[in-house]
């Protein structure tokens, strides 16, 4: 069994809704992510899926603490990042990078690509002068892209390649850990596969660590080694790919897999869709009990008013995660 | 089935600083009654424009239909007067677009937007619309919708914004929905609740729909007909189970080779098609799909294949669709 590298338990995001312009009261807080619990181990890929809302995101920006979490614990490599503050903050931060949903906002257009990826590398005084510029042009080489790029302004590039150079700059700092936001949403069907196969490889030859982020079920399936699924701040259900696709336990999961198209006219005729009424209720004023009850076609009245329990319904070797009273 | 709509060798450009860009070239094709078409490509792939030229919602300029002939109800869509066409637009040809938000104008309340189109086309006054108003917003699932008639557009999620485009796209009974994208910003959930919702009415009201998309999946358990585009030009036009169990297009067959499949074996590696699309300013002579092509010859570098009928049902645009084919027919299955 590979160790853990991250430990997250029972972190919670809220953002305060505030009122009034020069006093500012709180009136209410946004619960973005609301407890979420998971590990992952040293050289795996995490998928987290969800709709748009779920909180996906959030978390991400808040193991990275990009966003201070409100409460919680987040343990990279058996440190507390929660609590820890400038240069000791930094010095984990040159191991866990991010690479984003979109190609076009999260580069500078008045940078050229060089300067971009070398940015990192400036910041954590790792390398100046002709060793960055060599680093640099190595990096380039790696996410696929030609060194004399280096050059060049990110306007003269497609999507796909945008999305390399932010690979090339996450991997500046020779990182662990990488949270993949939503990194291929952005682009076109027939680039999805270059930058999905780019990350598999550069996983397979760094040793990296991934939590890949998205809302593309297929795609999650494909690169992910255990799936988490999350509705409105809250994990439901998180397993092996394998078996959150063959057997899904959790009412939502169930309902989002069957949701999703298949390119198979013949399979597509045949399947019965779980169509879910409604919409997903505001992170606001979440219901309570389950959060899914309001759209849940299993919903028992118990689900109206207990939040039910997160446990494992697997086995020890086979973990299988979910919260639903359907299992107690 | 009776033909409905005939598009012949429509082309559209765009005249920018940079240059002309061939968004559309030489497309044509056939919408029969009650058909739902399905039309697939990537961005620039000239699905969107090749649709709207035909209800002449191209800018203009930059845009410039520079070609063709859009045949509907025995005349020509491209040569009939500006009044003309907009006694067609919206009324026997509705469409749907991708962002609901965009396309609702925020300051009027739904009911004004839906009422508008009832008394202009159909010459309904007041009361008569608001009450066809109200059948339609039912018609589309929305819940209590005499009082939801008077709300904004943002007052309504993504969703149920949808869902009242729809509304007012079938406010008029049109013969043709089109439908750009109409799923795309939404997710996958909603996306379902949307095509189960266009599919029950396809049963109920009989239109044809010509439905865009860039993901292949979407239109397999809706279009019964499926259009392939690729720089701007139809590469392949074949029934829906042809298209995807025996693609004769390499750019086709690596379309649906490049996605995975939520019911495919967890397998090693996704086959990506390599390279960029092509450049809609400076097309390469030949093939737009040969730089990369894994079954290019000399041949497609040069000259442009025909976009010919390889069989009663089905058009492809390759030199080498008959060894394709016998591939495909051979039991193989990627």
């Amino acid at each position: 069994m590979a160790e853990t590298l991250l430990e997250v338990k029972d972190l919670k995001m809220y953002f305060p809704v505030t009122r009034g312009i020069v006093i500012q009261r709180k009136v209410a807080d946004v619960k973005a992510v609301d407890g979420v619990s998971f590990t992952i181990k040293r050289g795996e890929t995490l998928g987290l899926v969800g709709e748009s809302g779920c909180g996906k995101s959030t978390t991400g920006r808040a193991i990275l603490q990009l966003y201070r979490p409100t409460a919680g614990s987040v343990k990279f490599d058996g440190k507390e990042l929660t609590t820890m503050k400038g240069e000791e903050l930094r010095r984990q931060r040159r191991r866990m990078q991010m690479i984003f949903q979109d190609p076009y906002a999260s580069l500078n257009p008045r940078m050229t690509v060089g300067s971009i990826i070398a940015e990192p590398l400036e910041i954590h005084k790792i390398s100046s002068g002709k060793e960055k510029q060599e680093r640099v042009q190595e990096l380039l080489r790696l996410v696929g892209l030609n060194p004399y790029f280096a050059q060049r302004y990110p306007h003269e590039f497609s999507g796909g390649q945008r999305q390399r150079i932010g690979i090339a700059r996450a991997l500046a700092v020779n990182p662990d850990f990488i949270v993949c936001d939503e990194p291929i949403s952005a682009l076109d069907v027939s680039i999805q596969a270059q930058i999905v196969n780019l990350l598999q490889d550069l996983q397979q030859e760094l040793k990296l660590t991934y939590l890949f982020i998205a809302h593309d079920l297929s795609m999650v399936r494909h690169i992910s080694d255990r799936v988490a699924v999350m509705y409105l701040g809250k994990i439901v259900e998180l397993t092996d790919y394998k078996t959150l696709y063959d057997e899904p336990k959790h009412p939502y999961t169930q309902a989002l897999l069957s949701a999703v198209p298949i390119p198979d006219p013949a399979i597509e005729e045949k399947r019965q869709r779980i169509i879910l009424q409604g919409d997903v209720p505001s992170p606001l004023n979440p219901p309570a009990g389950c959060r899914f009850h309001t759209r849940c076609p299993r919903v028992m009245d118990v689900c109206r008013h207990v939040e039910p329990e997160w446990k494992n319904v697997g086995t020890a070797d086979r973990e299988h995660w979910v919260a639903c009273h359907l299992y107690d | 089935m009776a033909t409905l709509l005939e598009v012949k060798g429509l082309e559209t450009k765009f005249f920018t600083h940079e240059g002309v860009v061939h968004a559309v070239t030489d497309v044509s094709y056939k919408l029969d009654e009650g058909e739902t078409l399905g039309i697939v490509g990537e961005s620039g792939s000239g699905k969107s424009v090749s649709v709207l030229s035909l209800i002449r919602l191209i800018p203009q300029p930059p845009g410039k239909i520079t070609g063709g002939e859009v045949w509907f109800d025995g005349r020509d869509l491209l040569k009939v007067s500006d009044e003309e066409i907009r006694q067609v637009r919206g009324n026997r040809i509705a469409m749907i677009f991708q962002d609901p938000m965009t396309s609702l104008n925020p300051v009027l309340t739904i009911g004004q937007q839906i009422t508008e189109a009832l008394e202009l086309h159909l010459g309904m006054d007041k009361r008569q619309a608001r009450a066809r108003a109200v059948e339609l917003l039912e018609m589309v699932g929305i819940p209590d919708a005499a009082t939801r008639l008077d709300d904004y557009p943002h007052q309504f999620s993504g969703g149920m914004r949808q869902r009242v485009m729809i509304a007012m796209g079938l406010s008029c009974n049109p013969q043709i929905l089109i439908a750009d994208e109409p799923t795309t910003a939404l997710d996958v959930t909603i996306q379902a609740q949307i095509i189960d919702l266009v599919k029950e009415l396809r049963e109920k009201v009989g239109m044809a729909i010509i439905w865009i998309t860039h993901d292949l999946g979407v239109v397999a358990g809706l279009a019964n007909r499926v259009i392939v585009m690729y720089g701007g030009r139809i590469v392949e036009e074949a029934r829906v189970h042809d298209l995807y169990h025996r693609p004769y297009h390499p750019y086709t067959l690596g379309l649906l080779h490049s996605v995975p499949r939520l019911d495919a074996a967890h397998t090693g590696r996704l086959i990506p098609i390599d390279g960029l699309p092509p450049d809609l300013i400076d097309m390469p002579p030949g093939c737009p799909f040969a730089p990369r092509c894994t079954f290019k010859i000399e041949r497609c570098d040069v000259e442009n294949p025909p976009l010919e009928y390889v069989s009663s049902t089905r058009r492809v645009a390759c030199w080498r669709w008959e060894e394709m084919a016998a591939r495909q027919d051979g039991g193989f299955r990627g």
